[in-house]
């Protein structure tokens, strides 16, 4: 299948991909890898009418010290963050969860900022984010401005990213002392994960869900349980509550409330033990 | 839309529609068809190509984002009549069948092995989790690979 | 082991690389979408995005204002096109119900995929765009998914039929011996298996380009198919192009597994056109088309009862199916089940035997075909029920097979069904692969998770089976209805250089044929395979000829070649023999030359003779010149390779997640001409049967919405979900042909999907679940044991 036909620019600077979307209106998008923007076309599940290509922005593509952060450029592709040292000595967790992204084609492609900017409720990413207490720095005409992970995803593919706004950075608290576990629960390796726990582990334990709501979300209620004592059986027990976790070809919402609440489980365990 | 690249080390410039897929520009402009389609949601990886020396899904991207790219397809790995020891070892270990998805298990799998020299065999299984071969049950295709790597050890 | 380079003579056996690889490993290797020629028109279908409805009107002129678009026609447009539907070859029975089936649907369309128009452009994306402008009405009508719902025509299809009922075909030799032994049964056990609908997925997804020379009205079509040959007469009876006037190629083709075997809509349409458009017409099929308008396998309901005495010795087998055609009958759809109906007693001595199958039509995509084709449903369901047998005497999963099996010496073996196998021992492979499994150490590890409560417990599956297969025994076929033979064609010739070529009427797609037919000439003539070039899925090159399925192409046109290098030896004798001045009979043919007996120094090579007969300066009177010879070989019987496969998994009894530990598959398929060849089958075709255990399914929602449209939803497993394989083989040759070969293609399919899911409820047998539906996807595993240990799912 072959996407419909487009618009297209490259843009050299953030500025300068921010300006084009900001004259194009809410029918352009931004194409950093296209991993997540170019499956949907082809099927025409998306019909831009621009595309402003920021992939050649490489000083864009870096992991760097930000003293009490990680300051991660957005286009910064998976396979270089999950290789990078820095990433995997101050953001093991991050680092473990972009190379478990897709598969290894995509890893070479696709970038963190693509992903999150995405909100894909499947993405692994988002949820690392949201474990880690990620915040996200954003570019527009009207100036920078810095979100954290929690007010970011703000419904299904919809994040708090304006028509004309583009992630340039992504900031993670250095987390290096803290026991951290992926789960991604899925029939081939390729795929989404059904459902997938990233938790991280630092004095409090943040929980982040994949493919359990309409966005990246928290498994809040397990980690109050776990703030107000819980052992992590009691607490994993509570890693669906509240949630409403979609039913489809691949799991029902009941099966995927089943499969949080023991991935949770296996991520506390693991963490503990780590 | 103007795209300047190199494709197996000749450099060339096209003019092409911005929606033109690099697997098509590929087959369908430059006349390398050795490079195969398999399927339309970058699961099957039989169109895998190298863009500046990494495996990427050509289906899945664009031509003119290949622009300034050094790209190698199936047809630029062999070289002065001898198959690259990766073709040799998917021979000898009869690591394909009809071959329709071997360019892309190969191209998968020489990239592979430029990141990690020596894999373990679950190692090759997970490294090659984006090509989907019909024919083999992968069996031969995970022996060639390992092969090929205790060869350049 | 690994694979060496062939030295001349003796060649058969040898793990000989294929002369295939270097085109296909490089690139160079010509797929039928790397074809294209100057001026051809790239074709889109438009096909109905719903399962059943009435066409109210299709608007094609949104498509020809697209840049690029040359011309665009519905289904009526093209009504006058054709001399005949779409065929179906297997009318089981004289009074089976089979719609018309024109390439394009004009007034209904019967499931989603079917097509309504046609959009011709300058180029692939142009006709795209062209077909997304096309403008449909439906009036929508309820959809038949359910097959028990179908049979129940509380909607009927095809209104011209009055049923959605196909055909009732049924096999009971002694209806009275049958009932008299359930009556009599000390045990009787009864299996119901869905075999879900699975989408054959080739990895090369379906093709066509037909190149029009329109002033002497000639037409050369190129296809991914697996018979050319067939395709040609079908499409002359279809289109109306006299069948002198196509010349059919089959490309390389990326694999088939039996979903390209068949006729389609996309091919009669291409010719159709390129005689009206009088210009070449290229169609390549997208994957998400694939899903829809490619056939589909499987797709049964099974009810299989056995009686047997107080010690599990089966006295009788009694099979009922329910079978889904899908909505119109392609080229074999019918006779799949028949494919199975004669082996429901599998490898056992069964005395009475009774089957019967009723098969509708519902609106979802055409079933056909698919790797094992009624074999894999009938070993699935003796494997399967054979278990509960084992359960209710309370003997191992082992021994009742060994208590039933047809024994070495019973052969060759008339069964119940009215088959005779030719050879087996199989209880040599069932041996042999228990030793291979290690199974006494698996049962104590087993033993030992079990005991300490282990989430992960482990589970072994056996499963013994046989099939029949080298399609086929073309008087036997008569019996089937079926309206073409089984035999093969070949066709020998030594060269003026002492070259041999061979001409075969098989069609090769990954099998490697080229590599195994020059061996098998290459060691009747003591050549070196290299000398020998194998030419192919060409009708013009090779006029004769029934293509491959079935496991056919060995021990059918393999056989063939044999016979016609053996011609080819006989005549070359005639002129060793008048050259050398001897007489015929003191001349022996060893290591490539004809020599005198007990006269070494009189000797004459084989391509010497060559150059004589093509010389023709000094061959004996009456004798033709060159070295060629032909021969259509008609199988006596079937071949029916064996073995017995054991599966390990593992299972997460906490999430339900199953995964393969170890496989191991003691296969024989008698005599093997490339055992490296065998190898790469048998790992192909347990993987697919694997995966139709544990990973695909064609779902469809109930109004007939196909869910599973690309390789995302459709779990076409990777290397990252298997495990290497054990494999090994005993030999048994057939001794009904010259080879002593049987077909191996099938056989792995065969014999693993039963042997996982013997494994997965092995592994939750203590909690009481004996079936696994298919695919035992993790929520389904899951959802069992939580019913098993009576819990309520939580949380819902």
């Amino acid at each position: 299948m072959i996407p419909a036909s487009f618009d297209y620019v490259r843009a050299s600077t953030a500025d300068e991909a921010v300006q084009r979307l900001s004259e194009a209106g809410e029918d352009a998008k931004l194409l950093a890898g296209g991993h997540s923007l170019l499956p949907l076309m082809r099927l025409r599940m998306a019909t831009p009418s621009l595309l402003v290509d920021i992939g050649g922005m490489r000083d864009l593509s870096y992991v760097k010290d930000g003293g009490d952060s990680l300051a991660i450029g957005a286009l910064t592709r998976h396979g270089e963050l999950a290789r990078n040292e820095l990433a995997r000595r101050e953001a093991p967790l991050l680092a473990h969860v972009a190379g478990q992204v897709g598969d290894p084609q995509v890893r070479h492609r696709g970038t963190i900022g693509g992903s999150i900017a995405h909100g894909d409720p499947a993405s692994d990413l988002p949820a690392a984010c949201l474990a880690l207490g990620a915040s996200f720095v954003t570019a527009s005409p009207r100036g920078e401005q810095t979100r954290s992970a929690d007010e970011f995803f703000t419904g299904f593919l919809e994040t708090a990213l304006a028509p004309d706004e583009m992630l340039v950075e992504i900031r993670v608290p250095k987390s290096a002392g803290a026991t951290w576990s992926f789960q991604k629960f899925n029939r081939r390796a390729q795929d989404w994960a059904i459902v997938g726990v990233a938790l991280a582990r630092n004095g409090s334990t943040r929980i982040g869900l994949v493919n359990m709501g309409a966005t990246p979300l928290r498994a809040t209620a397990a980690e109050d349980a776990l703030a107000g004592g819980a052992s992590p059986a009691e607490a994993s027990s509570r890693a669906g509550d509240g949630l409403a976790p979609p039913s489809d070809l691949s799991a029902s919402a009941e099966y995927r409330r089943h499969l949080a609440r023991v991935l949770v489980r296996r991520a506390l365990e693991e963490a503990v033990a780590g | 839309m103007k795209v300047s690249v190199a494709v197996n080390g000749a450099a060339r410039t096209d003019e092409v529609e911005p929606r033109l897929l690099l697997v098509h520009y590929l087959r369908d402009v430059v006349g390398l068809t050795g490079t195969n389609i398999g399927c339309d949601t970058s699961s099957c990886g039989a169109c895998t190509v190298h863009v500046d020396g990494e495996s990427v899904k050509s289906c899945t991207m664009l031509a003119v984002q290949a622009d300034g790219a050094e790209i190698t397809t199936i047809e630029g790995l062999a070289s002065g009549g001898e198959l690259h020891p990766m073709q040799e070892a998917f021979r000898q270990h009869h690591g394909l069948q009809c071959g329709y998805c071997t360019p892309g298990m190969v191209m998968a799998a020489t990239s592979l092995l430029a990141e990690n020299p020596s894999p373990t065999e679950a190692e090759v299984r997970e490294g090659l989790e984006g090509n989907l071969c019909r024919c083999t049950g992968y069996h031969n295709i995970v022996k060639a690979v390992l092969a090929a790597a205790g060869a350049g050890r | 082991m690994t694979a060496t380079q062939a030295a001349p003579g003796g060649v058969l056996g040898q793990r000989l690389l294929r002369k295939e690889d270097p085109a296909l490993l490089t690139g160079e290797a010509q797929f039928v979408a790397d074809l294209n020629v100057p001026g051809a028109l790239h074709a889109v279908i438009v096909r109905s995005p719903v399962a059943h409805a009435r066409i109210l009107s299709v608007d094609v002129s949104p498509a020809m204002s697209v840049p690029g678009v040359v011309a665009a026609f519905t289904g009526k447009d093209l009504e006058g096109e054709w001399a005949g539907p779409l065929p179906c070859a297997w009318p089981v029975t004289p009074d089976m119900k089979s719609p018309a089936h024109l390439p394009l649907a004009t007034d209904k369309v019967c499931y989603a995929g079917d097509g309504v128009a046609v959009v011709l452009a300058t180029s692939e994306y142009a006709a795209r765009d062209g077909g997304d402008a096309v403008a449909v009405e439906y009036d929508p009508l309820p959809a038949v998914v359910d097959l028990d719902d179908a049979r129940s025509d509380r909607v009927v299809i095809h209104d011209e039929l009055g049923t959605n009922t196909s055909y009732v075909w049924e096999l009971t030799p002694d209806q009275a011996a049958v009932d008299a032994a359930f009556a009599d049964a000390a045990h009787t056990v009864h299996g119901h298996y869905v075999q879900q609908r699975l989408i054959p997925s080739a990895i090369e997804p379906r093709g066509v380009l037909v190149i029009p020379q329109p002033f002497n009205g000639e037409y050369t079509l190129y296809s991914a198919t697996q018979i050319p040959h067939i395709l040609k007469v079908m499409l002359a009876l279809t289109v109306g192009v006299p069948e002198t006037a196509i010349r059919v190629i089959a490309p390389a083709v990326g694999g088939g597994f039996g979903s390209k075997l068949n006729v389609y809509a996309e091919e009669a349409l291409a010719l159709a056109l390129a005689r009206k458009m009088r210009r070449p017409i290229r169609w390549i099929e997208t994957r998400s088309e694939a899903t829809q308008a490619t056939i589909q396998g499987r797709g049964q309901i099974q009810d299989i009862e056995l009686a047997a005495d107080a010690e599990g010795r089966i006295t009788a087998v009694r099979v009922k199916l329910l079978a889904d055609m899908g909505a119109y009958l392609q080229l074999v759809t019918p006779g799949v089940p028949l494919l199975g109906a004669f082996l429901y007693s599998g490898v056992y001595d069964v005395p009475v035997y009774s089957f019967s199958c009723t098969s509708v039509f519902t609106n979802m995509t055409p079933t056909d075909a698919y790797r094992g084709a009624g074999r894999p449903e009938a070993t699935y369901a003796i494997e399967r029920v054979i278990e509960d047998l084992a359960r209710a005497v309370g003997v191992d999963s082992a021994e009742i097979r060994r208590r039933n099996f047809i024994k070495a010496e019973q052969f060759p073996y008339s069964s119940a069904a009215g088959l005779v196998y030719d050879s087996g021992a199989y209880e040599q492979a069932l041996d042999r692969a228990l030793e291979l499994s290690g199974m006494d150490g698996l049962r104590a590890e087993q033993a030992r998770r079990r005991e300490s409560g282990d989430r992960v417990q482990l589970g072994i599956g056996i499963s013994s089976y046989m099939e029949m297969c080298g399609l086929a025994p073309s008087r036997v076929l008569a019996s089937l209805n079926y309206t073409a033979g089984g035999w093969e064609a070949a066709t020998v010739r030594l060269l003026p250089t002492g070259k041999v070529q061979v001409v075969t009427g098989t069609s090769p797609h990954g099998q490697g044929h080229e590599t195994s037919w020059s061996m098998i000439v290459a060691d009747r003539l003591g050549v070196g395979p290299e000398d020998v070039e194998v030419l192919h899925s060409d009708t013009a090159i090779a006029p004769y000829g029934l293509d491959t399925y079935g496991s056919r192409s060995l021990s059918v046109g393999g056989v063939a070649v044999a016979i016609a290098t053996d011609r080819v030896i006989a005549k070359a004798k005639a002129i060793a023999a008048h050259q050398l001045e001897i007489a015929e009979e003191d001349l022996e043919f060893r290591d490539g030359a004809f020599t005198a007996k007990g006269t070494p120094e009189r000797s004459m090579p084989l391509g010497a003779v060559a150059f004589e007969a093509f010389t023709a300066h000094n061959l004996p009177d009456g004798l033709e010149p060159n070295l060629e010879a032909s021969s259509h070989f008609d199988p006596p019987n079937f071949t029916f390779p064996f073995g017995t496969h054991v599966c390990v998994v593992e299972v997460d009894t906490e999430t339900g997640l199953v995964s393969l530990r170890s496989y191991t598959a003691v296969d024989d398929c008698g005599v093997q001409v490339n055992p490296l060849i065998v190898e790469g089958q048998v790992h192909g075709g347990i993987t697919q049967g694997v995966a139709q255990a544990l990973f695909e399914e064609a779902v469809y929602d109930e109004d007939g919405n196909p869910k599973t449209t690309t390789l995302m939803d459709y779990l076409v497993p990777a290397a990252s979900e298997l495990p290497s394989y054990v494999t090994d083989s005993t030999v048994t040759p057939s001794p009904t042909n010259l080879l002593g070969v049987k077909g191996i293609g099938e056989a792995g399919t065969i014999g693993s999907a039963p042997a996982v899911i013997n494994a997965i409820c092995d592994a939750l047998a203590p909690l009481g679940i004996h079936d696994m539906a298919m695919p035992a996807t993790p929520e389904r595993v899951w959802r069992s044991i939580s019913e098993a240990r009576g819990e309520e799912a939580k949380g819902s």
